[in-house]
């Protein structure tokens, strides 16, 4: 652990150039007044610039370290696409400004709308959602808008694969529906007889993700798309893996009524130590009415914002003003460098580099979860031999990865294989780089058969050994406490 | 092919290690007929073609001086900030998972909690949510939680009709905000009614006083309120604890600067203090990316959405960060999570933390008071042109309701086209306010910005009303 910036300043220290001159409040009225200052860091400029950098040093990142964390798709964010959405025009733009001052904006935004239409396949698109789960949100609300405008207000159940992601059935909580779980093959499709014993007159509809969080193409989607909408359900389209098909096949071509896109996955916005993220949602022609406010729209050479007077049945708006503007600038920067054969080849090379891997480790003699079937941009691999045999689980392996400069893959996840890693090398990684994590990940099991307690003490090598999860949340420490 | 690495040389080597002859035999399992051919987009461009082109588009957007507040403000930001956000490790990191390789932005995590803490008077805060209108329906969903009357009642009959939990939104809180919340926890059944403001602008409190007549799980009340005022939020507070709701305290970070924390409002204080951390630090940047905060009592710190970072020791005994209280969040919880929400807002949280840093108690309390006596001498100059008054008379906080005595949508359009974003015309939100702009001066606003707002301003009053700049209207009536 680095000092706290509260344990490096001193009484009556300050960056004073960031100072304006104070103003007179003598107007306001005393009892109105704060009585203390508050405890703030008291450091100079330098202090506070150096303290920061350093700290930055303690993190892996993108641009520092092969990260091929699964489902969140950590791939090459292009500084370009940073610097267009810098641009004081857009930087310094007020969200509530003039509509004849915002044509610049506007139009960013309405391209970017048109772009994820053609991306999916869906009739409309809202960028309006700050991030996924906020997507998830909207679509499964505005699923619910739907059957209420039928006057079909009976169903209570969205249905969810027990693989998906936590945030399925979260979001389907939040819109007031109860999530149902059905379970995964051993091939890692959705098991459809189970599937069809669970969908009825109580089914409002089915949440999934395509290729799948087990990292495969749920190959029955059109056959499972028929059963929802027979029995009256809707399919909402989970874009987290969109990554893996973009521009080789479309969400709305396969049944999909509503769905999201991460934004900060496959149009490659950075993930900023945790967000922002950015989860527009599109709609076909029969939600494409609900969808959130606000949207760019065109009347003629000029755009307008749509509002929530001028949609009716929107289920409105979902933050103070439209959205994270900024992270879709980014989008669209990232959407126009691609092009239509560059958004072809994300997911053909994200696909190659997953396949590569997953034969070049299931020769190691890794154990893949799916070994059956192709992989998507990403897979999954169980070390439960290891764990039984050894004594080494899938956390201490990922921990010694990091000691090999290496992120660790996403680890118990999905949920129902154990000990595993979720694995996405990400399109814009090189082979070189794809063979050094299968070198490093043979040599983390080569040492955890010849001395396991390195591996189950790791990392050795970081600014932090193992930390205590458990202590944390028993011993609660959420705020520095002055010595 | 951009930004992707492979040489011809590659992709040989590594189909044969595949085992296949082309890229297109590993989409084999996907059925032929669910395929597409190329996407209907334009063909790519250079970066130097496309940043000519947006480069073109931002410019149209350029304008002069802003005098537009409304939950968004234009302060200073100092070059640190942005420089230190842009390194690619805070830029491009992720949620802090690997605790041992994110010690950088779990400590820095650290350090805003307790800067936000500090600000709102109150013990623990979140790692941050998405926006200030976000944040408020988190705390609304929270409070019901907390709230051990609700709580109990939602487990009685959860999403029943007849298990309706109120919340009383009281006084001038942003409309957004509350369009918001209420799009957000509707389906949860939970109502939130809106008691109003009376002639000063802020909280009815014989209005409030009859909401409370039946009990509701919380109280929101916005501090300033969305028209720059100070509501009597001592006296909202007492009315509450009566009423045994809690208190949900939506905030602006700068004011709290100079303000009383709500921590402190009527000696026990607000029971959750939320609201958006823009003004430290964030660009204007069209709404967004923001961040919302959450602070609350330690007793109500597992009912807290969002990521949470907590002091803990590593192995060695030596001390370290780490998430923590994950068993609330979604991808531990599932459909019994707090929230749905996975991420928090973390690059802007890193700016805020760097902006406060250098800022510091001193430096915050000297934004706030210059961005004050600002709006007053615009109020001032303003007000100096025959017609244009203030609309209220109690004390407001750097933002401030003028009456411009004619249609102030006509006027704001106006003043744009003259080169100056001149507030928020409030018919949008309120019919009886229709004449009136909110107006707001930061630290930013010069004195020959404010004289330059009030020629532009009486120019365009001293035209015949619905007379556009230099162009007589058709259909003026």
């Amino acid at each position: 652990m680095s000092a706290s910036i509260f344990d490096i300043g001193a009484s009556g220290r300050g960056a004073s150039a960031q100072r304006p001159a104070p103003g007179d409040v003598s107007d306001l009225p005393a009892a109105t007044l704060r009585r203390a200052p508050p405890r703030l860091p008291e450091v100079s400029e330098l202090q506070a610039v150096r303290h920061y950098t350093n700290l930055s040093q303690r993190n892996f990142s993108i641009d520092n370290q092969f990260y091929p964390l699964g489902s969140c798709t950590m791939k090459y964010n292009p500084r370009g696409a940073h610097r267009v959405a810098s641009l004081p025009g857009f930087a310094d733009r007020h969200p509530l400004a003039e509509t004849s001052a915002s044509q610049g904006f506007l139009a960013c935004l309405h391209e970017l709308q048109e772009v994820l239409k053609a991306a999916t396949g869906m009739a409309a698109v809202s960028a309006a959602p700050m991030a996924g789960a906020q997507g998830e949100f909207a679509g499964i609300a505005m699923i619910r808008a739907y059957h209420n405008a039928r006057g079909d207000t009976s169903r209570r159940e969205i249905i969810v694969p027990d693989a998906a992601h936590g945030t399925n059935p979260a979001s389907a909580v939040m819109c007031g529906y109860t999530a149902r779980e059905v379970p995964v093959g051993a091939d890692g499709d959705v098991d459809f007889e189970a599937l069809e014993a669970a969908v009825g007159e109580h089914t409002a509809g089915i949440m999934l993700t395509n290729p799948s969080t087990c990292g495969v193409f749920e190959r029955r989607i059109a056959e499972i798309a028929d059963l929802i909408h027979d029995a009256g359900g809707l399919l909402y389209y989970d874009g987290a893996n969109l990554n893996a098909i973009l521009g080789k096949a479309r969400p709305g071509d396969m049944g999909f009524d509503v769905l999201h896109v991460n934004l900060h996955k496959t149009f490659a916005t950075p993930h900023g130590g945790g967000g922002p993220g950015s989860g527009p949602v599109g709609a076909n022609e029969r939600l494409a009415l609900f969808l959130p406010t606000p949207m760019a729209t065109r009347d003629g050479a000029a755009f307008r914002w749509v509002e929530p007077a001028d949609a009716p049945d929107s289920i409105g708006r979902l933050s103070a003003f439209a959205g994270n503007a900024g992270i879709l600038l980014r989008a669209l920067a990232y959407a126009r460098m691609l092009g239509r054969q560059g958004m072809q080849r994300v997911g053909e090379f994200a696909t190659l580099n997953a396949n590569y891997l997953m034969e070049r480790l299931r020769k190691e003699g890794f154990e893949l979860a799916y070994p059956e079937r192709r992989a998507s941009h990403e897979f999954v691999v169980t070390f439960r031999h290891e764990a039984k045999e050894l004594g080494i689980s899938a956390m201490d392996i990922a921990k010694r990865l990091l000691d090999h400069g290496i992120h660790a893959p996403t680890t118990y996840f999905p949920l129902l294989v154990p000990e595993c890693f979720l694995i996405e090398p990400t399109e814009t990684e090189t082979k070189e780089e794809l063979d050094a994590f299968v070198a490093a990940l043979a040599q983390v099991r080569d040492e955890a058969r010849t001395d396991p307690e390195s591996v189950k003490t790791a990392p050795h090598n970081l600014p932090s050994a193992r930390l205590d999860d458990v202590k944390a949340a028993r011993d609660l420490r959420l705020v520095h406490e002055p010595d | 092919m951009p930004f992707i690495p492979h040489t011809d040389e590659d992709v040989a080597a590594m189909l044969g290690a595949i085992g296949v002859d082309a890229i297109e035999s590993l989409f084999d399992e996907i059925p032929p007929s669910l395929r597409c051919g190329p996407l209907d987009v334009p063909v790519g461009e250079s970066e130097m073609e496309v940043t000519a082109a947006l480069s073109a588009r931002a410019s149209e957007d350029e304008s002069g001086p802003c005098f537009l507040g409304a939950g968004a403000y234009d302060h200073y930001i100092p070059a640190a900030v942005w420089d230190i956000c842009s390194r690619g490790e805070y830029m491009t990191a992720y949620t802090p998972y690997q605790a041992e390789a994110s010690q950088g932005t779990l400590q820095l995590i650290h350090e805003f909690q307790t800067m936000m803490a500090a600000l709102t008077g109150m013990e623990v805060a979140n790692a941050s949510v998405y926006d200030g209108a976000s944040a408020l329906a988190e705390s609304v969903l929270m409070a019901v939680r907390a709230n051990r009357r609700t709580r109990r009642r939602r487990g009685a009959g959860a999403g029943s009709e007849s298990a309706t939990i109120r919340v009383v939104v009281a006084g001038a809180v942003h409309p957004h905000y509350v369009e918001t919340a209420r799009n957000i926890v509707q389906s949860q059944g939970i109502r939130l009614e809106a008691t109003g403001f009376d002639a000063n602008g802020t909280v009815d409190l014989a209005g409030l006083g009859q909401s409370l007549a039946e009990p509701p799980a919380a109280v929101v009340v916005q501090q300033p309120n969305c028209l720059g005022l100070l509501e009597p939020v001592d006296e909202v507070v007492a009315a509450a604890q009566a009423a045994a709701a809690l208190v949900i305290a939506v905030a602006n970070p700068v004011a709290l600067a100079l303000l009383a924390p709500p921590g402190e409002w009527h000696e026990r204080g607000a029971d959750i203090v939320c609201g958006d951390g823009q003004p430290l630090g964030i660009p204007l940047s069209s709404g967004g990316p923001y961040f919302g905060y959450i602070c609350t009592r330690r007793e109500f710190v597992r009912q807290l959405p969002g990521r949470i970072v907590g002091l803990t020791e590593d192995r060695e005994g030596r001390p370290g960060y780490a998430l923590t209280l994950q068993a609330r969040e979604q991808h531990i919880r599932r459909g019994k999570a707090t929230s749905n929400i996975c991420t928090n807002q973390g690059l802007l949280v890193t700016a805020a933390t760097v902006y406060m840093s250098l800022l510091g108690a001193a430096g915050l309390r000297a934004v706030a008071t210059r961005c004050h006596a600002a709006t007053r001498a615009l109020v001032a100059e303003l007000t100096s042109i025959e017609g244009v008054r203030e609309r209220h008379c109690g004390p407001f906080f750097h933002e401030r309701v003028i009456d411009v005595g004619r249609d102030a949508g006509d006027v704001a359009t106006q003043t744009a086209a003259a080169g100056v974003t001149g507030g928020l015309p409030l018919g949008r939100w309120y019919p009886e306010l229709a004449n009136c702009l909110l107006v707001c001066a930061t630290e930013r606003r010069s004195d020959a910005d404010i004289a330059a707002y009030r020629d532009v301003l009486r120019r365009i009053l001293a035209r015949p009303r619905g007379q556009a700049a230099g162009l007589a209207s058709e259909d003026d009536g």
